[in-house]
């Protein structure tokens, strides 16, 4: 039972040494064989679960035609990013509302990196009571097991309702030329960023000339 | 009798080893086979997607949309639906190829070819189709969420796009949604590899 083997042939009693010798050559040694399965096995179940794919959840407002003008929410234009996304993985952002009939505000050019929109965003979102600091905060305390996932739901939640006529609110406007991966990017920095309130719009003609105009200095 | 050998006999083990292995390609050969190949963003969402009660739009880099529901007899009913309004009628046998088929992307004056025929003249139909019609004039989509909605009203409804996708497709296609009053639904996306972080 605890017989511990030395020999290159696989052990055995001493005075058959040769006799095995001779016996082991018609078998296979299967253990290379048994590896490469059980190698192949683990990647295969590791690659089938993991492969599951994530998903994000999206809330798209109500469509009614019978809506009239004036019930419609109105975004206060001072609390109001917008962000236009369009080709080439280029973003472009300005405050407030694009009037045709004033000065138009100007666009700043980023993109979809850690020191692109986010630190815009981040920066907007400490300006305005530390939101982002707190619901940070708070989320590390989640992740920590200090809080229950549930009671951060909730602090979230009540965060946001207390403070829903100051905190940003973005507008996301992609345009023609944007693809799908760059709307997934910009829904990613709102939850990254933690930004409650944000939409996704049509970019109007207006900005598209914007754009036109931004892109040709 | 045989000399009792040190060495254990490492063949049963193999076989189940290599079973499981075959077992393993085939699973994972199942999920990729869809009707298209669809690139996706990554994000950091971490909501998993369930594998049952799932309506799901498919959008390919060329734009093309395909359409798949969970579950054999839901799948029929829509079919069935489908028929009724298209004014085409399915033997049993297209009925049965349909409640097996994974996502498809053709128009239904073309299901019943592609229903009848063999793998390989499907991908050839299926290359040459331009996907299921979403235009506001002949939206076909609208009527596949329509009744897909009405059969299976709590199924989580999804969207897949590839990267490339452009925006005014999945604008289209999440208005369509809207219009069939899909307000909630979830962008499927790959896990995110770390880059950004």
């Amino acid at each position: 039972m605890a017989e511990v083997n030395t020999g290159d042939d696989g052990g055995g009693k001493k005075k058959h040494g040769k006799q095995r010798a001779k016996k082991s050559s018609t078998r296979i040694d299967m253990t290379p064989m048994v590896d490469l399965g059980f190698l192949l096995l683990t990647f295969f179940i590791l690659t089938t679960t993991f492969n599951k794919p994530q998903a994000m959840e999206i809330n798209m407002p109500i469509k009614d035609d019978k809506l009239q003008e004036k019930d419609k929410n109105k975004v206060p234009a001072d609390h109001t990013l917008n962000i236009l996304l369009t080709d080439k993985n280029v973003v472009y952002w300005y405050f407030g509302v694009a009037d045709p009939s004033k000065a138009l505000p100007s666009l700043t050019k980023t993109n979809y990196s850690k020191d692109g929109i986010r630190k815009v965003l981040i920066a907007e979102n400490n300006k305005r009571h530390n939101a982002f600091n707190q619901i940070e905060q708070w989320k590390k305390e989640a992740s920590e097991g200090k809080m229950e996932e549930e009671e951060l739901k909730e602090k979230i939640k009540v965060f946001r309702e207390t403070n829903k006529m100051s905190s940003l609110i973005v507008l996301l406007k992609p345009d023609k030329e944007s693809n799908y991966k760059n709307i997934v990017d910009a829904l990613d920095e709102m939850a990254i960023c933690n930004i409650g309130s944000y939409a996704l719009l049509e970019s109007n003609d207006l900005e598209n000339q914007m754009i036109a105009n931004a892109n040709t200095y | 009798m045989p000399k009792n050998s040190p060495s254990i006999d490492m063949t049963p083990m193999v076989d189940l080893a290599f079973l499981l292995v075959t077992f393993f390609m085939l699973i994972s050969q199942f999920r990729a086979e869809e009707a298209a190949v669809v690139d996706m963003p990554s994000s950091v969402s971490d909501l998993k997607i369930p594998d049952k009660d799932l309506m799901m739009i498919l959008v390919d880099k060329e734009d093309h949309v395909y359409f798949t529901i969970t579950g054999q007899e839901t799948r029929l009913k829509v079919l069935n639906k489908m028929g009724e309004k298209y004014k085409v009628v399915f033997t049993e046998e297209e009925q049965k190829e349909f409640s097996n088929m994974a996502s498809f992307g053709i128009p239904m004056s073309q299901m019943k070819e592609y229903l009848s025929a063999g793998s390989t003249e499907r991908k050839k139909i299926q290359e040459k189709s331009e996907g299921i019609p979403s235009d506001s004039t002949a939206c076909e989509l609208c009527d596949w969420v329509f009744y897909g909605r009405i059969n299976a009203p709590t199924f989580r409804v999804a969207i897949k796009g590839d990267q490339q996708t452009s925006y005014p497709k999945i604008r289209r296609v999440m208005d369509v949604l809207q219009d069939k009053k899909v307000n909630r639904f979830n962008l499927i996306t790959n896990m995110e590899t770390g880059t950004t972080e």
